[in-house]
C-alpha cells in the first residue's frame, strides 16, 4: 500500500466514526443519547456513510482515471455524459413511475437511471472506439473524439433533462425532479448501499485494469501504443469503468460534482504522479471527501438540509477557478 | 533483419509512402533522411508497426509484424516519438521505468542499466520538468533502452539539442548499435547522417529516392534532385561538413 494509500485510510479511520456522531442529534458514547440512537444509527446514519463512502471512492478513482485518459488535470468525469445520461435516464423515471406496477415503481429512478448511463457508455463505445489508428492524431484520434463525444452527449443529455423539467406534470413533480438532480445522501438506506456498492467496486476493479495502459498515455498515444497499449480495449475499460461508478452513483444520489476533478489534484503531488498510483488512493480520498462534506451538510444549522450536490459544488467551482489561474502562471 | 516489402502507408486519407522495399541490418545506424512531407516520420511508425500497411508488409526477422502480439512487438521494437511532450510532471527513474511496461516488471536491473548507461543516475530522482534540454532528451531516450528493444526508431532524437549533446547522444547510440542493437533515426542534418551513419536511406514524397552507405546515399547529385538545392560537400570523410550555394 503506498504512502498516500495509508494517510488516506487513516483518514477515514478517524472520519467514518465522527461522521456517525453528527447530525440532528449527536450520538455520543459519552453523552446521553436519544431513546432511539442505536434505531437512528443503524438505519439513518450507517447506511448513509456507507453510501458516501462508496460513491465518493467511485467518483475519486473516475476522475483519477478520465485525468489520465486525456491526459488533463482539468478532466473531470462528470463533463463526459455518462453523469448527466444518467441524471436524464433518472428524470425519465418521474415521467415512468406511475405507470408502473407498485413492486417496480421503487426501482423505477435507479433502474433508469443506470440504463441512461449504459446508453452514455454504449453511445461514447460506438463513436469513439471505431476512430481511426493512423496515428494521424488530430480529431480522427480516438481520445479527441472520446471528449468530443462526451460533450455531445452531455449537452443532448442537458436539453432533454431540461426539456423534461419544463414538461413536468405537476409543481410536485418538478420541485422533485430539480431536487434530486443536486445530489443528496438524504433518507437514503442499506436498499441504495446494496444497489450501487458492487457496480462502483466493478467499476473501480475494471478501472484498476486500465492503469498500466494509463500510464503509458503520460508518453503520448504514439508511444504508449508502441508500449503494447490497445487503444480500444482501454478505452472500454474507461468507458466500462467511469459508466459503471459514475452512473451507479449518480442512480442513487443523483448528480454529485467536482469530486472528480478536486481530489486526483489533491492527492497527485503524494504520489509519483503516475495514473496506476493515483486511483487506489483517489478512491479513498474521495470517500473522504464525499463523507465529510455530508456530515458537515447534516449539522449547518439550516432549516432544510444543504443538498450535497450543491454543497460540493460550492467548494468545487472555485477550485476549479484556482486551477486555472494556477494554469494560467503555468504551475499545473 | 527489419524489412518492408512493397510497403504503402496511409495517413489522414493520403498514400504518405508507396511500394517501399527495404532491408535494414541491426549493429548498425541507419539514417531516415528526406526533405519535409517525404514520409521519414511515418515510415518510422510503420516500422514500428503502429500504422499498419495499406499494402506490403514490415516484418521482424522474417515474421511478419501485423502477426505479432502487441506485447511481443512493443518488446522488440523501442520507439521514440518525436514530441517528447509528457502529460505528468514524473522524476526521470519514474519516466524510465516506463520502458518496462511490456515486460510488466518497475523494479528491473534495466532501469539502472538504462540510467547509468545516458548518465542519469545522479538525476534520477528530479522532476523532467525541472531538466535542461539535453538532461530530457537523454531520459526519454533512457525510457527506450529500459525496454531493452531489439530496435531503437528513433524520430529526430537529435532536434533542439546543442552539438555537444548531439555528439554524447550519437556516442549512445553507437554503443547500442555496437552492442547490437538496430537503430534507425530520422535526421534533418544531412552532414549528421553523413558523419555518424552506416546507413542512409533517401526518401522522396514517400518513395526510395537513394540507399547505401552516407558517401554513395547522399551524394551531390542525389541532394539537388532530392532537396532541389545545390550543395558541395567539403572536408575529410567523417568531418564532412555541407554547403548549399543555392537553388538550382
Amino acid at each position: 500500500m503506498s504512502r498516500a494509500s495509508l494517510a488516506f485510510a487513516a483518514l477515514l479511520a478517524l472520519l467514518v466514526p465522527l461522521s456517525l456522531l453528527a447530525g440532528r442529534v449527536l450520538i455520543a458514547p459519552w453523552a446521553e443519547g436519544p431513546a432511539n440512537a442505536a434505531l437512528i444509527l443503524a438505519e439513518l446514519r450507517a447506511p448513509r456513510a456507507a453510501l458516501a463512502l462508496v460513491i465518493g471512492a467511485g467518483l475519486g478513482a473516475a476522475g483519477a482515471a478520465m485525468q489520465g485518459y486525456l491526459r488533463n488535470s482539468l478532466a473531470d468525469p462528470g463533463l463526459f455524459g455518462i453523469a448527466p445520461m444518467a441524471a436524464l435516464g433518472a428524470v425519465a423515471s418521474f415521467w415512468a413511475r406511475p405507470l408502473l406496477p407498485a413492486a417496480l415503481a421503487d426501482w423505477a429512478l435507479p433502474g433508469l437511471a443506470l440504463a441512461g448511463a449504459g446508453l452514455g457508455m454504449a453511445a461514447l463505445a460506438l463513436i469513439a472506439g471505431r476512430s481511426t489508428s493512423d496515428g494521424a492524431g488530430g480529431a480522427g484520434s480516438g481520445i479527441a473524439l472520446f471528449t468530443l463525444a462526451g460533450l455531445m452527449l452531455a449537452s443532448l443529455a442537458g436539453a432533454l433533462t431540461a426539456l423534461a423539467i419544463t414538461l413536468a406534470p405537476n409543481a410536485f413533480a418538478l420541485s422533485e425532479i430539480v431536487l434530486w438532480l443536486n445530489g443528496a445522501l438524504t433518507d437514503r438506506s442499506w436498499r441504495e448501499v446494496a444497489l450501487a456498492a458492487p457496480l462502483v467496486l466493478a467499476g473501480i476493479a475494471v478501472l484498476l485494469r486500465a492503469a498500466p495502459a494509463l500510464d503509458a498515455l503520460t508518453l503520448g498515444e504514439a508511444a504508449a501504443r508502441s508500449l503494447g497499449v490497445d487503444a480500444r480495449r482501454l478505452l472500454l475499460l474507461l468507458v466500462v469503468g467511469v459508466g459503471l461508478t459514475v452512473g451507479a452513483s449518480v442512480a442513487v444520489a443523483g448528480i454529485i460534482g467536482f469530486v472528480g476533478l478536486i481530489v486526483p489534484h489533491l492527492v497527485r503531488p503524494l504520489t509519483d504522479r503516475l495514473p496506476s498510483s493515483l486511483l487506489v488512493p483517489s478512491a479513498l480520498a474521495g470517500a473522504a471527501l464525499v463523507l465529510a462534506a455530508d456530515s458537515l451538510v447534516r449539522i449547518l444549522p439550516l432549516v432544510t438540509e444543504l443538498r450535497l450536490g450543491i454543497a460540493l459544488s460550492l467548494i468545487g467551482a472555485p477550485f476549479f477557478g484556482y486551477l486555472l489561474m494556477k494554469m494560467r502562471r503555468g504551475l499545473v | 533483419m527489419l524489412a518492408t516489402e512493397d510497403l504503402a502507408l496511409v495517413r489522414g486519407g493520403r498514400e504518405v509512402i508507396s511500394g517501399l522495399s527495404l532491408a535494414l541490418a541491426p549493429g548498425r545506424i541507419v539514417a531516415l533522411v528526406g526533405p519535409n512531407g517525404a514520409g521519414k516520420s511515418s515510415l518510422l511508425m510503420g516500422l514500428a508497426g503502429l500504422i499498419a500497411p495499406a499494402r506490403g508488409s514490415v516484418s521482424l526477422d522474417g515474421e511478419v509484424l501485423a502477426g505479432l502480439s502487441p506485447k511481443a512487438r512493443a518488446r522488440a521494437l523501442g520507439y521514440l516519438p518525436q514530441e517528447g511532450a509528457l502529460a505528468w510532471d514524473v522524476a526521470v527513474e519514474v519516466l524510465v521505468a516506463l520502458g518496462r511496461l511490456p515486460w510488466g516488471d518497475r523494479g528491473s536491473a534495466a532501469i539502472e542499466a538504462a540510467l547509468g548507461a545516458l548518465d542519469l543516475l545522479h538525476l534520477r530522482r528530479r522532476p523532467v520538468s525541472a531538466l535542461s534540454g539535453g538532461e530530457r532528451a537523454r531520459a526519454l531516450l533512457a525510457r527506450v533502452l529500459a525496454g531493452e528493444p531489439r530496435w531503437i526508431l528513433a524520430d529526430e532524437p537529435l532536434a533542439a539539442l546543442d552539438l555537444a549533446h548531439q555528439l554524447a547522444l550519437l556516442a549512445h547510440l553507437r554503443a547500442c548499435a555496437d552492442a547490437g542493437q538496430g537503430v534507425v533515426m530520422v535526421l534533418h542534418d544531412l552532414a549528421l547522417a553523413m558523419n555518424h551513419a552506416d546507413h542512409v536511406v533517401v526518401l522522396d514524397e514517400g518513395r526510395l529516392a537513394a540507399q547505401g552507405p552516407p558517401a554513395e546515399a547522399l551524394t551531390e547529385e542525389v541532394i539537388a534532385r532530392v532537396w532541389s538545392v545545390r550543395a558541395h560537400w567539403l572536408g575529410p570523410p567523417g568531418a564532412r561538413a555541407l554547403v548549399s550555394t543555392g537553388l538550382p
